[in-house]
């Protein structure tokens, strides 16, 4: 079980409030990804629920339990840090022993569970190794493995993949998720990937200075983002956002329309213009055209094989129920 | 482009890497020479290098002249109690300074360096009259104490950029397994720190060791190491150079060979924290 209950939390350093008073549910199995740019107060959350840090005020409660004041050993959580943090000078299978050791498990019982979490997680080869003898993949594995073995409430995740390379980074995702899906144990995974939180997540947490800017599934935020923060945060490439009079004629001070989200023809539509980058990945490919007579350039996506180049004009027509609009402080209009 | 080095210049190289390395060791290799031969063929003109009588007289008459054990004692006593006082002062300084920091933290270290940069000589009359005072003179104790003052800022130092380089996650990971404050220390820091904590000791005993200013100044009979005692065979005897050198050469021979047994270890110390 692990259902986490944040009541009035805030954190302060000093004179700087990095979290005012905030409210968040998770729900028991959930697999929930803060998300948001540096510096929003993601990680300083996850550390908070860690107990690696001490709330300012508020509280904290884990499966009901009141935790603020426990310390992070007592509270069944288990954590996989961005730098993995292995103990250097252990092998893989003291690693994923030690918080075995640390809990006073017999020597059976912890070799029993070391062997089948690195089963699980393809390390058996790889047991007697140091850290320093294993790829950032393998490393990456293994910090997870010293997680699973513990069986905790639920697993914190601090932006665990943003020390591997591109490709390996979308085999590891994948990887999480499936480890979700089988243990179906709460996860909370904080991350600046938006990518990363719509892939894997049940549900979004948009965080900006502190502020929780929304809360809902990766679609809901996709389709009903409630400020112009998360329309702009969720999406990639990200939504076009005009102001002016293209606005106006919708009755909002901004409207927003996604690249995903027009028409694209080559001899009529609403606005027209000239393509200056077109970024081609095969699938679609991006055009990002100016002299639409709109104030900023706009992004789109088309047809990957549509045979359009640098300075050719082309006419986009926005698809209006997938049109959002927003007023003069930023909020969604319904 | 890579560079590429041709053979003749990786033996350049190592010809001259030959001759500094000999340059720099001359002077311990003619005193070891030196202490077995006679007086007169110490002082012989042209000198001579291996072909001479090889003579243990010169270490007979000194060990006969002054007691060389007791010097060792003393030796063996300062630089091994200044280093375990140091220790248990420097190794909690350091860790707090490294893992619990505050704004003050780099000026007490910067400070802590510039007492180093005032010459000895300078405080010699105060710590002298302050000696008279309490009674130290010529004490091991005294003298202990104050070796152990002089290299406490480079014990701190040295540990401190150690402990520095330990990973905080790797310790809160260590808080998430469920590792109170002893088996954190016991388990993760201590085995992870062992190697700056060794160079460290290895590193102040040599230091202690060789220190010559103090324990010549506030030391006479009872408390003097081996450094007055390498003195004592300078001036008051004449130039005797073979017998100056047998002494120089017990003294200096526990510490070369401590150092010898133990540079893999100084080496990996001073390299450690390859950690990611």
């Amino acid at each position: 079980m692990g259902r986490i209950v944040l009541e009035q939390v805030t954190k302060s350093f000093g004179d700087v409030t990095v979290i005012p008073p905030l409210d968040l549910t998770i729900e028991d199995g959930e697999f929930t990804v803060f998300v948001g740019p540096s510096g929003c107060g993601k990680s300083t959350l996850l550390r908070l629920i860690a107990g690696l840090e001490d709330v300012t005020s508020g509280s904290i409660l884990i499966d009901g339990k009141e935790s603020a004041d426990i310390p992070p050993a007592k509270r069944g959580l288990a954590m996989v840090f961005q730098s993995y943090a292995l103990y250097p000078h252990m092998t893989v299978r003291k690693n994923i022993a030690f918080p075995l050791r640390m809990a006073g498990m017999s020597r059976e019982e912890q070799d029993r569970r070391v062997e089948r979490a690195a089963e699980v997680l393809n390390l058996t080869d790889y047991l007697d190794r140091r850290p320093g003898q294993l790829s950032g993949g393998q490393r990456q594995r293994v910090a997870i493995g010293r997680a699973i073995v513990r069986e905790p409430a639920a697993f914190l995740f601090d932006e665990p993949l943003s020390n591997l390379d591109a490709a390996l980074r979308v085999g590891m995702r994948l990887e999480i998720s499936q480890l979700h899906n089988r243990l179906q144990t709460t996860m909370i995974y904080v991350t600046h990937d938006q990518v990363e939180a719509m892939t894997m997540a049940d549900r979004i947490v948009v965080l900006r200075a502190g502020h929780i800017e929304q809360v809902g599934t990766p679609l809901e935020l996709y389709r009903y983002p409630r400020n112009l923060f998360v329309a702009g945060f969720i999406g990639s490439p990200k939504m076009n956002l005009l102001e002016g009079a293209e606005a106006r004629k919708h009755d909002a001070h901004t409207i927003g329309i996604r690249p995903e989200h027009f028409t694209v023809s080559t001899h009529e539509g609403e606005w027209s213009g000239v393509v200056g980058v077109s970024e081609q990945l095969g699938s679609d490919t991006f055009f990002h055209v100016h002299e639409t007579g709109l104030a900023e350039s706009v992004t789109v996506r088309a047809d990957g094989e549509l045979d359009i180049k640098h300075g050719d004009r082309l006419f986009l027509t926005p698809r209006h129920e997938r049109m959002h609009r927003f007023d003069r402080d930023g909020h969604r209009i319904a | 482009m890579a560079r590429t080095v041709t053979a003749q210049r990786k033996a350049i190289n190592t010809g001259v890497a030959w001759v500094i390395g000999l340059l720099i060791f001359f002077p311990i290799l003619w005193t070891f020479l030196t202490s077995f031969k006679t007086e007169a063929q110490a002082i012989a003109d042209p000198p001579v290098w291996f072909f001479f009588d090889w003579t243990l007289e010169n270490y007979r008459v000194v060990q006969e002249r002054s007691n060389y054990t007791r010097f060792l004692w003393n030796s063996i006593y300062i630089a091994g109690g200044s280093t375990i006082l140091g220790m248990i002062v420097a190794i909690p300084a350091a860790w707090s300074m490294a893992f619990v920091p505050s704004n003050q933290t780099k000026n007490i270290l910067l400070w802590m360096l510039s007492t180093k940069m005032l010459p000895a000589v300078g405080v010699l009359y105060p710590i002298y009259l302050i000696f008279i005072q309490l009674g130290l003179l010529d004490s091991r104790f005294g003298l202990t104490i104050v070796i152990m003052l002089i290299n406490l800022p480079i014990m701190v130092w040295m540990l401190y950029t150690y402990f520095k380089e330990i990973p905080t996650e790797i310790l809160e990971a260590a808080r998430m397994d469920g590792a109170g404050l002893r088996e954190e220390i016991l388990f993760v820091l201590t085995p992870m720190a062992i190697p700056g904590i060794a160079s460290t000791i290895l590193l102040n005993v040599i230091l202690a060791w060789n220190e010559a200013f103090w324990t010549l100044n506030l030391t006479a009979a009872r408390a003097a190491p081996l450094t007055a005692f390498i003195a004592s065979y300078s001036s008051p005897e004449g130039l005797f150079y073979a017998k100056l050198s047998a002494a120089s050469t017990m003294a200096i021979a526990p510490i070369l060979i401590l150092g010898w047994f133990s540079q893999k270890q100084l080496v990996r110390g001073l390299t450690f924290g390859a950690v990611k």
